[in-house]
C-alpha cells in the first residue's frame, strides 16, 4: 500500500503553495498564422504584454540614469542651455516676439514639450535596431519598443519642468485655468511622436541611413513649431498650413495653460489633432506592415 | 494523448536578395528606383526560395522530436516560426502550452544593470509575470549561486556567472514546450553543456521538446522521434535512430577523400590549417568501402603556419551511423612532444582490421593540444570523410558463419580460451 502511495506522489507532486503554479496550463493555445493583409493594432495583446512594456521603460530609465555621469542634470541642462542661447540670440539681439512673455519663459515653455517630442522620436526611431538582440530572439509585440521609446522621455520632461516652475516664480508668470488641458496637449505630442517614430523605426530596420536624417529633420521641424518664433507671428495663410504640424498645437496649447499665453484657435488645433491622428495611423500601418520581416532583415 | 504542436502546411518564402543583403540604405534604394525610372526598366527581379514548404507535423505532448538536415534545409526557420520570431508565408501552427526556447537564454541582459534587475528584466522578456518572478526570485538566485553579487552590475560578472544566472531564469520559466536550436545556440562549451543538460531535465519531466541539432549522436540519444528536413520539406519521419541512420548514410556523400586547396578558407586558424583527409588502405589507395578484416588508415594532411607554443597532435573520432562515437584516438608518439614548427604534415591513423562493426563510419579529424580539462581544437572538420565497413562473409571475421544482424559499435575479433573441465 505504501509503495503505491509513494509512486503516486512522485508522479504528481503536491502543489507548493509558496510557489505560484503556471496558470492557464491548458488554455494557453498559440495560433501562428501568416501576417494579416490589413495591419491593425492588437490592443488585447498589448494589454497582455503591459508588464514587459513597464520593464522596458524602466530599463531605459535605469540605464540612462546610471550611465551618464551627470544623469538627472542632463535632462535639465539640455533645454536650459538651449533656452539661454535662444534668449540671447533671438530674444535680445533678434528682438523676436514672445507672446507678451519674457523671452526666457516663452522659450523654455516651448522647449519643454519640444525636447520631449524630439528625444522621443530619436529614441523610439532607433528602438528596434538598438534592441536587435530582443527582436531576433524572443517574441513580443514589436510595437512595445517604440512605445517604450516615447514613454521614457516623459521622465526627462518632468525633471526639466521643475526649472520652468522656478522661471515662472522668478518672472512672476501665472498659469491659466487652461492648465488642466495641458496633459491633453502632451498626449497630442505623445501620439504624434509615436506615429512618427513607428514610421522611422520600421524604416530604420530596412534602411540604415535613415537614422542620420532624423536629427536634421527634427532640427528643421523645430523652426516651424513655434519654439523660436510664435506661430501667431506668421502670416495667416502660413498659420493654417503650419497647423498641419501637430507640434504647433502642442506648444501653443501648453503655453496657453502653463504660462498663461493666449488661447490657441480651435480650428487650427483641430487640424493639428487630425494631422496627429493621420501621422499615427500612417506610422502604425507602415510599422505593422513591415513587422513580419523585422527579424529577417534587422 | 493530446497534441502539443500541430503545424499545417507551414511555409516560409524568402527572396534570395533578402537573404544576402537584408538591409540597405534608403539612398541606394532611391538611386536604384530613379535609375529604373530613367531606363524604363522593370521592377527588380527577385529569385524566391521556400525555406520551408508545406511542413505538416504533429508533436504529441511529452514527445522529444529531433529535427535534422543540412544547413539551409529549413530547420532554424521552422523553429523561428514556432517561437514566433518570424511569421510564416502560409500555413498555420497551433501550440498548446507555454513555449520556451534556449535561444532566448540571457536575452535582454543589460550589462549596466545589476543581477537583481536583470533577473526581473529577463524574466519579463521571457514572458513571466511580475509575481511569478517575485515568487521564484530566491530560488533563481540560489540556483545561480550569485547571492553576494546581486547588486553588482552584470558587466562585472565573469562569463560563467552570467551564464549561470541566465540559465537560472530560463530554468524557472517552466515551459511546457521547449524549442532548442542547438545550431544557433552558439556559446562556449559551458553554455552548450548546460543547454543539453537542461533539455534532458525537461524531457525527463515529460515536457514536449523540439530539438534542432547537427549532433546526430545527441539526436539519436535524446529524441524519441526525428524528422529529416530537405529543402524545406519533411522527407523522412520516424524513430530517431532510423532517421539518423538514414541521414548519415545519405550524407555519406562526404566520401572517402576531402581536399581544401585554398589555405585561407581551409578549416583551422592562424596556427593550423587542414589540407586533406583521405581514407586509405594498406597500399595507400583510397577506399570508400573497406574489408572489415583489413586495416584502414585515416590520412590527415595539415599545414602548421607558425611556430606553436604547445605540443599539438592529430586526432580522429569515428562515429557510426546511429551517432555513437566508436572511439577517439590521438597520436601520442614522441613525434608530437615538442611545439610544432611550420611546415606541411601528413599523419595517418591506422585502424586495425577486425575492430569496427559493419556499416557507415563518419570520421571527424582535428588537430588539438591539451587544455586544462579538454582538448583545444586548432583546426578540424566534423564528418570530414566516411567509409563503409563491409564483411565479405568468408567466415574468417568476427562474424564467423553468422549472417544476421550484429549489434555494437565495434566488432572485435577476440581471442577466446576454453577448457573442458
Amino acid at each position: 500500500m505504501t509503495d503505491t502511495e509513494l509512486e503516486v506522489r512522485e508522479r504528481a507532486p503536491a502543489p507548493d503553495p509558496e510557489r505560484p503554479q503556471p496558470t492557464e496550463r491548458v488554455e494557453r493555445v498559440t495560433v501562428i498564422k501568416p501576417a494579416p493583409r490589413w495591419p491593425h493594432l492588437d490592443v488585447r495583446e498589448l494589454w497582455h504584454y503591459r508588464e514587459l512594456l513597464g520593464r522596458l521603460v524602466w530599463r531605459d530609465i535605469a540605464v540612462r540614469y546610471k550611465q551618464t555621469s551627470i544623469g538627472v542634470a542632463w535632462a535639465v541642462l539640455q533645454p536650459l542651455l538651449t533656452m539661454v542661447v535662444f534668449t540671447l540670440i533671438f530674444g535680445y539681439v533678434g528682438g523676436f516676439a514672445s507672446k507678451g512673455l519674457q523671452y526666457q519663459v516663452f522659450s523654455y515653455s516651448a522647449l519643454l514639450p519640444w525636447f520631449y517630442f524630439a528625444s522621443s522620436v530619436n529614441l523610439a526611431s532607433n528602438s528596434l535596431v538598438s534592441n536587435r538582440g530582443l527582436v531576433t530572439k524572443v517574441y513580443f509585440p514589436r510595437i512595445l519598443l517604440p512605445l517604450a521609446g516615447v514613454t521614457v522621455p516623459i521622465v526627462d520632461f518632468l525633471v526639466a519642468s521643475v526649472v520652468l516652475v522656478g522661471l515662472m516664480f522668478w518672472y512672476s508668470t501665472a498659469p491659466s485655468a487652461a492648465i488642466i488641458l495641458a496633459p491633453a496637449f502632451l498626449l497630442l505630442a505623445f501620439v504624434t511622436a509615436l506615429g512618427v517614430a513607428l514610421f522611422f523605426s520600421a524604416m530604420t530596420v530596412r534602411y540604415r541611413d535613415v537614422p542620420y536624417a532624423i536629427p536634421f529633420l527634427l532640427q528643421s521641424w523645430m523652426f516651424v513649431s513655434g519654439v523660436v518664433l510664435p506661430i501667431s507671428e506668421f502670416p495667416e495663410y502660413a498659420q493654417w498650413l503650419l497647423a498641419l504640424n501637430p507640434m504647433t498645437a502642442v506648444i501653443n496649447g501648453f503655453q496657453w495653460g502653463v504660462v498663461g499665453a493666449g488661447a490657441p484657435e480651435l480650428g487650427k488645433t483641430l487640424i493639428s489633432v487630425g494631422a496627429a491622428a493621420l501621422f499615427f495611423v500612417v506610422g502604425l500601418w507602415y510599422f505593422r506592415r513591415s513587422e513580419p520581416k523585422f527579424a529577417d532583415t534587422i | 494523448m493530446s497534441v502539443a504542436i500541430a503545424t499545417e502546411e507551414l511555409s516560409k518564402r524568402y527572396r534570395i536578395g533578402e537573404l544576402q543583403s537584408a538591409y540597405g540604405t534608403l539612398r541606394d534604394s532611391l538611386a536604384a528606383a530613379a535609375k529604373r525610372l530613367v531606363q524604363r526598366d522593370h521592377a527588380p527581379h527577385y529569385e524566391e526560395i521556400w525555406a520551408l514548404k508545406d511542413v505538416s507535423l504533429e508533436v504529441p505532448e511529452g514527445q522529444v522530436l529531433g529535427v535534422i538536415g543540412r544547413n539551409g534545409a529549413g530547420k532554424s526557420t521552422l523553429l523561428k516560426i514556432l517561437t514566433r520570431i518570424t511569421t510564416p508565408t502560409s500555413g498555420r501552427a497551433e501550440i498548446r502550452g507555454r513555449v520556451g526556447s534556449l535561444l532566448e537564454v540571457g536575452t535582454g541582459f543589460h550589462p549596466e544593470l545589476t543581477g537583481r534587475e536583470n533577473v526581473f528584466l529577463n524574466g519579463s522578456v521571457l514572458g513571466m509575470k511580475q509575481r511569478e518572478i517575485q515568487g521564484r526570485f530566491d530560488e533563481i538566485v540560489e540556483f545561480a549561486g550569485v547571492e553576494q553579487f546581486l547588486d553588482t552590475p552584470v558587466k562585472r560578472y565573469s562569463s560563467g556567472m552570467s551564464v549561470r544566472l541566465a540559465f537560472a531564469v530560463a530554468a524557472h520559466l517552466e515551459p511546457e514546450i521547449l524549442l532548442v536550436d542547438e545550431v544557433l545556440a552558439v556559446g562556449d562549451a559551458e553554455f552548450q553543456r548546460r543547454c543539453l543538460g537542461r533539455m534532458e531535465d525537461l524531457s525527463q519531466s515529460g515536457r514536449t521538446i523540439v530539438f534542432v541539432s547537427h549532433q546526430m549522436q545527441a539526436v539519436a540519444q535524446l529524441c524519441d522521434r526525428a524528422v529529416l528536413l530537405e529543402k524545406g520539406s519533411v522527407t523522412l519521419d520516424g524513430s530517431s535512430a532510423d532517421v539518423v541512420a538514414h541521414y548519415l548514410q545519405k550524407v555519406g556523400g562526404s566520401g572517402s577523400t576531402r581536399f581544401w586547396p585554398d589555405l585561407e578558407t581551409a578549416p583551422g586558424g592562424d596556427l593550423i590549417r587542414l589540407r586533406s583527409v583521405r581514407v586509405v588502405e594498406e597500399d595507400g589507395e583510397e577506399a570508400a568501402a573497406v574489408d572489415v578484416r583489413r586495416p584502414v588508415g585515416i590520412e590527415i594532411g595539415f599545414t602548421v603556419r607558425r611556430f606553436g607554443e604547445v605540443p599539438i597532435f592529430p586526432k580522429v573520432k569515428l562515429v557510426d551511423q546511429r551517432g555513437n562515437v566508436a572511439f577517439n584516438a590521438i597520436d601520442t608518439s614522441s613525434r608530437w612532444q615538442e611545439p610544432p614548427h611550420p611546415g606541411d604534415y601528413m599523419a595517418t591513423a591506422w585502424i586495425p582490421g577486425n575492430l569496427l562493426n559493419e556499416g557507415l563510419i563518419s570520421v571527424q579529424v582535428d588537430v588539438c593540444s591539451f587544455g586544462a580539462t579538454k582538448f583545444v581544437h586548432h583546426g578540424g572538420c566534423a564528418d570530414a570523410v566516411s567509409f563503409h565497413v563491409q564483411d565479405p562473409g568468408e567466415g574468417d571475421s568476427a562474424r564467423g558463419r553468422f549472417t544476421g544482424q550484429w549489434k555494437g559499435v565495434v566488432r572485435p575479433l577476440l581471442e577466446w580460451t576454453t577448457e573442458e573441465r
